[in-house]
């Protein structure tokens, strides 16, 4: 009697350590090689999208901090460079430095969490504790900008909030100074380890083609080897007078990828010394009444800021009618807004392009022939938020 | 080559294809009519010059009050050029869009994530099922005729000891407040401004 081919179904979470969220995947193996993956994504599905079309523009940011929440500045700073966009607006030199030094400290905040988090999915304690540790710090920075240390809603449409407080650029230099070294510490612990190399060389390997045919985008990109930074190829802010390199990985593999986070991290730190020897003084947002609302002292004198704070933040801003696309550069990848505009206060259509969706459709590709136990390992490489992917 | 060029080129090859194109906030957009949606794309991803290998999203907008309802955009990257396309097509929710699929995997999601949102049906769709909202959904949420709190809540019943669904209850209607006013650049101020030049 001819043996007949048994696959199993395995459901593995929602709630799974090693899901990074809520993911729910049904697997189909056969035996312990996976056959195919349905992902079942949504479980974390706020209606975001649906709440900025009822919010002001200046209400619908705060809305982005939760989105992907490792790195939350980076996707505020899609929205405002959307609004500015359709506002044809310039910012102050001052507010496009300080908005890069943090979305550096967003990406840095991100691929800690990613690098230490990956390790740990494949059996590594010790990199989790001294990730977080860092994360912390930084997120200190952010409390001492904004308020918060993670739904920072520090960004604003013409510039940011307010400016930073004494000595915080001088901290963040002290930390550009120390964190090279923890760096180094956690490649000790992981770029030659036998282990860490056994779970992650050759696995989810993506092709060049394939990087671009499944829509990938930041380090799963160039994990593969094309040199595509948003960044470089079509900077924003100050980008273009700031020296950086951008890694390129060559076996588009789950260490490769590591590896470019890695010297990501450095490339950041080296933006952030130089955002801090560059930056200027001067406003932090733009002057114009219509759109950045007046400080407590000129309420205090002026009927016109009166009016204006009044009507900022009753009916808020006014945006001219137009539709437009702007992305950056954040640590997964290309984070976009696309943004309608009717002409109201209240944005018409905001749709959210987040980086992790599309390759957490990929799954199915990445993983087929792989084995169960390589789930963990491939699914840590992607980078998954579930904030960003379910919105 | 930049953007010019690119709608230069578009223009010239795909004259029958398209409806119009524009270039506005440096975007260069196409409208297209739906039943050459495909062709368009197709070539835009083979032709030599343009190589829009990447699909970046799709995204769709819903105008109850127009005379096509559903409006789709998709967005393209070219690597090779540093350029970006948006391609438009308006549409009525009897006619099915063709996926692209085929074309580019990761449209898959993407579809059926505007499937999800606003029941728009995709021809040649592999597997069109909903996608981020909950499981036995009901409506599309991202219609404008779809209400912010939605239908149905959910909560754990001690009772049934289970979770159950049930309509939404509101203590206070969901308040939408309008506050647009004559607030600087209005009609109403242009207007006055318009009458006093007629006067004076």
């Amino acid at each position: 009697m001819a043996k007949e081919k048994k696959t199993m179904n395995l459901n593995f979470g929602p709630q799974h350590p090693a899901a990074h969220g809520v993911l729910r995947l049904i697997l189909e193996l056969d035996g312990e090689l996976v056959e195919k993956v349905d992902p079942h994504i949504g479980l974390l599905h706020r209606g975001t999208e649906k709440l900025i079309e009822h919010k002001t523009y200046a209400q619908a940011l705060p809305y982005f901090d939760r989105l992907d929440y490792v790195a939350p500045m980076n996707q505020e700073h899609a929205f405002a460079l959307a609004t500015e966009k359709l506002l044809d607006i310039q910012i102050p030199i001052r507010a496009q430095y300080l908005r890069v030094i943090f979305c550096e400290i967003g990406r840095i905040l991100s691929h800690l969490l990613n690098i230490t988090t990956q390790a740990l999915d494949v059996g590594a304690l010790t990199p989790s504790l001294w990730g977080f540790e860092e994360r912390e710090t930084l997120m200190t920075f952010y409390e001492r900008a904004s308020g918060s240390r993670l739904h920072a809603n520090y960004f604003r449409t013409g510039g940011v909030h307010q400016d930073v407080p004494n000595n915080l650029l001088v901290d963040i230099g002290k930390f550009c100074e120390t964190f090279p070294k923890i760096i180094d510490d956690l490649e000790n612990l992981l770029t030659d380890n036998r282990i860490f190399k056994q779970r992650n060389v050759q696995i989810g390997i993506v092709t060049k083609e394939e990087a671009l045919a499944h829509s990938f985008s930041g380090v799963m990109l160039r994990g593969s080897g094309v040199a595509w930074d948003l960044r470089k190829s079509q900077p924003y802010e100050c980008y273009k007078d700031l020296d950086f390199k951008v890694p390129v990985g060559k076996n588009g593999d789950c260490y490769d990828r590591y590896l470019c986070r890695v010297e990501e991290m450095r490339e950041s730190v080296k933006i952030i010394k130089q955002c801090l020897k560059k930056i200027p003084t001067g406003p932090i947002k733009t002057v114009d009444g219509k759109i950045s609302p007046p400080t407590r002292d000129q309420l205090k004198e002026s009927m016109e800021a009166l009016i204006h704070h009044f009507k900022l933040f009753t009916e808020g801003y006014r945006v001219p009618k137009g539709k437009v696309y702007t992305a950056v550069e954040a640590p997964k990848g290309e984070f976009g807004v696309y943004l309608i505009s009717d002409g109201s206060s209240k944005p018409y259509r905001c749709k959210i392009r987040a980086p992790g969706f599309s390759h957490l459709q990929a799954m199915d590709y990445l993983l087929k022939g792989h084995m169960l136990a390589d789930v963990p390992a491939v699914l840590g490489s992607l980078d998954i938020v579930f904030g960003e992917v379910d919105r | 080559m930049n953007l010019t060029d690119l709608n230069k080129l578009i223009n010239s090859e795909l004259t029958t294809k398209i409806k119009n194109t524009n270039i506005e906030n440096n975007e260069l957009s196409i409208d297209v009519k739906v039943e050459n949606l495909y062709q368009v794309i197709l070539f835009l991803k083979t032709d030599e010059k343009c190589k829009f290998k990447q699909l970046i999203d799709i995204a769709a907008a819903d105008y109850p009050d127009e005379e096509y309802r559903f409006e789709i955009c998709y967005l393209f990257l070219s690597h090779e050029n540093n350029l970006r396309i948006k391609i438009i097509i308006n549409f009525n929710l009897d006619e099915k869009i063709p996926s692209i699929t085929k074309l580019y995997p990761s449209a898959n999601w993407m579809e059926r994530e505007v499937f999800d949102m606003y029941g728009i049906k995709f021809k040649n769709h592999p597997d069109l099922r909903r996608i981020l909202t909950d499981y036995g959904f009901d409506g599309h949420p991202l219609r404008k005729d779809f209400p912010l709190t939605g239908f149905n809540e959910v909560r754990y019943s001690e009772k049934d000891k289970k979770v159950i669904y049930e309509k939404v209850k509101l203590e206070q209607d969901y308040r939408n407040f309008d506050f647009d006013s004559p607030w600087e650049g209005t009609k109403y101020i242009d207007e006055i401004k318009n009458k006093g030049k007629q006067d004076g």
